[in-house]
């Protein structure tokens, strides 16, 4: 019980600060383009009853060359923000979710290294979608392919269709890690959500970004890549990135610059 | 035309309450299995996040394919008029109709969320081939039901030959429905082949075949009935022709892929390194599922009964293993997003996936497999679907 006013009162505090600090960069931002919308979009959140508005497309730049070897703290962010259990504590961890995971690539002819990491790539035709025959999961308007988890009947086809492997089923009951604004559950299957909770709350970022900038590595950029003065559209445009799997066509909301 | 009489199998033997109490235990441990993994979660099963569908998928697509496939005997005798069909086509609605409960239920009660099923009947998405599939089950059924009732009910008789074409049109979807499951997962290199479809239709042939010869066999025997050799040599020599394709097209499938040079890894893991799915393609699937049956029914073992019906399991066996290694080997096969690049991670990425079956899954595979032989035998039992005889005298004169 504590754990969930501990929760509110942060979730009550800290967009209040961070609120400030995006609508300072977004006013400088939003006013040459769309004012109204980039203000209310990006800095203020989203009220309940208003949709989520194809205006944006939510996205994520990946800096593999800055990505460091043996550091994790996107992938414990992601855990702790979301409220799923970290494969190293999990008493299955061959079964257990990961929503978000590092990748070491080596070349095998010049034994060079690349670190990255893996999780949803928001797909604008996303396969998972497609498939699913409930209808569970669903593009949101803004980008976000999100699991439905009250329709979502555990079939699994969403898994085998995802060519990331971004998805996992969640294969026993939850302990009492969950977060009260991320709702998971036994028999369903779940992925990034690129931090919905925190997006519509108005934070403009995710808690893996957040972190990998907090560390000093700065590997990763979120934002809205609809656009054109965001920060992620910007380096979009500086350095030259890669969609993983491109011959799939699938357009993917999350780009890797240095693979 | 001599007519046939059909009977319900009277008195109860001390043999059929065995069968009926042997399946029912089956059915009871499915059931069980169901309830563990439904209580647990897929936490007590063999599947992770790489291998998503297990065992109980082998089963339950097998099952579908198969009941799609043993509809083939009824649709040889309205579709095409063979009259010395006819007698055996009550038996092979039937089964079709059993056996795709069974592949059903396994499929079903293997989700994740099996207590979900109202969702699944009341939210479509039509972009998504499953979506289609559960309109293609439930129309198999109907068509089915309405053939056999057409069959057994002298009144509307007269509509039979065109319930029998609806039923064979639509069994012909409904298979290359649930190849498709599989060939619209792009992600996956085993599944890029327009050949999944036209393959399935034809495994199905040769499954659902097998498996009616040998009901059909040990109804006979075991209620004292006469099967004339006519009717069991006329069969083996229409599964010579469905097991021969199989290979054939298990052969071409295989060649075509090696052509293209993006197949050539996922190739080489199925044919020649990857461990229990090699030895499942090559002496499961190839040696035992066709090879071995085409040796014993073209040679002179084909002859008698026995070894009829030693190949018809052999086929059964064959056919197991293929879907193995279609739905179990191409998971198991790491998905290449970084093309020449060594992978590593948390999350087992670049490694072959391993897959070891939990006993929940086996029960509730083979629960599938005693549902449908239960539901047979009971209806074999209560309803006209067997000939009193099909001595090889009165199967000919139905031929003149
Ligand atoms: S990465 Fe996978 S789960 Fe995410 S949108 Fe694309 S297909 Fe769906
Ligand atoms: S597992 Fe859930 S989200 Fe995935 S395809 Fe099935 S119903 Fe849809
Ligand atoms: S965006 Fe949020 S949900 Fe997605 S990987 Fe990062 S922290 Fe996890």
């Amino acid at each position: 019980m504590s754990e969930m006013k501990q929760d509110s009162e942060n979730a009550a505090v800290s967009p209040e600060r961070r609120r400030f600090i995006s609508a300072a960069t977004a006013t400088a931002a939003g006013l040459t383009i769309a004012p109204g919308v980039m203000l209310y979009e990006v800095a203020h959140g989203r009220p309940e009853e208003q949709a989520a508005s194809s205006a944006v497309r939510w996205g994520m730049m990946v800096d593999a060359t800055k990505c460091a070897t043996g550091c994790d703290d996107c992938v414990t962010a992601c855990s702790t923000e979301n409220g799923w259990t970290p494969v190293a504590e999990s008493k299955h961890p061959k079964q257990a979710p990961q929503w978000i995971r590092k990748l070491v690539l080596q070349d095998p002819l010049t034994q060079m290294e690349t670190n990255l990491p893996m999780l949803c790539q928001h797909c604008a035709e996303p396969p998972c979608v497609d498939v699913c025959p409930t209808g569970a999961s669903f593009k949101r308007a803004d980008g976000l392919v999100l699991v439905n988890r009250h329709t979502c009947i555990g079939c699994r086809y969403c898994m085998m269709a995802c060519p990331y492997k971004a998805r996992s089923l969640v294969h026993e009951s939850l302990n009492d890690t969950q977060k009260p604004d991320v709702p998971r559950g036994i028999g369903t299957v779940e992925s990034c959500t690129f931090c919905v909770q925190k997006i519509d709350r108005g934070d403009g970022t995710t808690a893996c970004v957040e972190a990998c900038t907090a560390s000093g590595h700065n590997a990763l950029v979120f934002g809205d890549m609809n656009d054109p003065e965001s920060e992620i559209s910007k380096k979009l445009r500086e350095l030259p990135t890669k969609q993983v799997r491109a011959d799939l066509n699938l357009n993917l909301g999350v780009r890797y610059h240095g693979i | 035309m001599a007519s046939i009489t059909f009977r319900e199998v009277e008195g109860s033997s001390p043999k059929f309450w065995m069968l009926f109490g042997a399946l029912g235990l089956f059915v009871l441990f499915g059931a069980l299995a169901w309830n563990t993994m439904h209580h647990y979660g897929h936490v007590v099963t063999g599947m992770d996040n790489q291998i998503v569908w297990g065992l109980p998928h082998v089963f339950a697509v097998f099952l579908i394919v198969a009941a799609s496939g043993a509809l083939n005997v009824a649709s040889i005798a309205s579709v095409f008029n063979k009259p010395m069909y006819k007698p055996l086509a009550p038996l092979s609605a039937i089964l079709a109709l059993a056996l795709m409960l069974g592949g059903l239920l396994v499929l079903v009660l293997d989700l994740g969320r099996s207590d979900r099923l109202i969702v699944a009947m009341t939210h479509f998405n039509f972009k998504s081939m499953f979506t289609w599939n559960v309109f293609l089950y439930s129309g198999f059924f109907v068509l089915v039901g309405v053939y056999l009732w057409t069959m057994m009910d002298r009144t509307v008789k007269t509509y039979s030959k065109a319930a029998g074409t609806a039923a064979f049109i639509w069994r012909l979807t409904l298979t290359t429905g649930t190849g498709s499951l599989f060939g619209f997962l792009i992600a996956r290199e085993l599944y890029g082949t327009a050949m999944l479809a036209p393959m399935f239709i034809i495994m199905s042939f040769a499954y659902g075949l097998a498996i009616y010869l040998m009901v059909l066999a040990a109804s006979y025997a075991w209620t004292g009935r006469t099967l004339g050799d006519a009717v069991m040599m006329r069969l083996k020599t229409l599964l010579v022709v469905f097991v021969a394709a199989v290979l054939y097209f298990v052969v071409v499938q295989h060649l075509t892929n090696l052509y293209f040079a993006k197949y050539h890894a996922v190739e080489a893991f199925i044919l020649r390194d990857g461990g229990i799915f090699t030895v499942l393609f090559w002496v499961g699937h190839i040696a035992l599922g066709c090879v071995a049956p085409l040796v014993i029914l073209l040679s002179r073992l084909g002859k008698q009964r026995t070894w009829i019906m030693i190949a018809c399991a052999l086929v059964i066996i064959g056919g197991l293993a293929q879907m193995y290694v279609t739905i179990i080997g191409a998971q198991a096969f790491p998905l290449d997003m970084f093309p020449g690049m060594n992978v590593k991670s948390s999350f087992f990425d670049g490694e072959v996936h391993s897959y070891t079956p939990s006993v929940p899954e086996i029960f509730l595979g083979l629960g599938g497999v005693a549902i449908a032989l239960l539901v047979t035998t009971f209806a074999v039992k209560v309803l006209r679907l067997l000939p009193v005889t099909l001595d090889d005298e009165t199967v000919a004169k139905l031929e003149h």
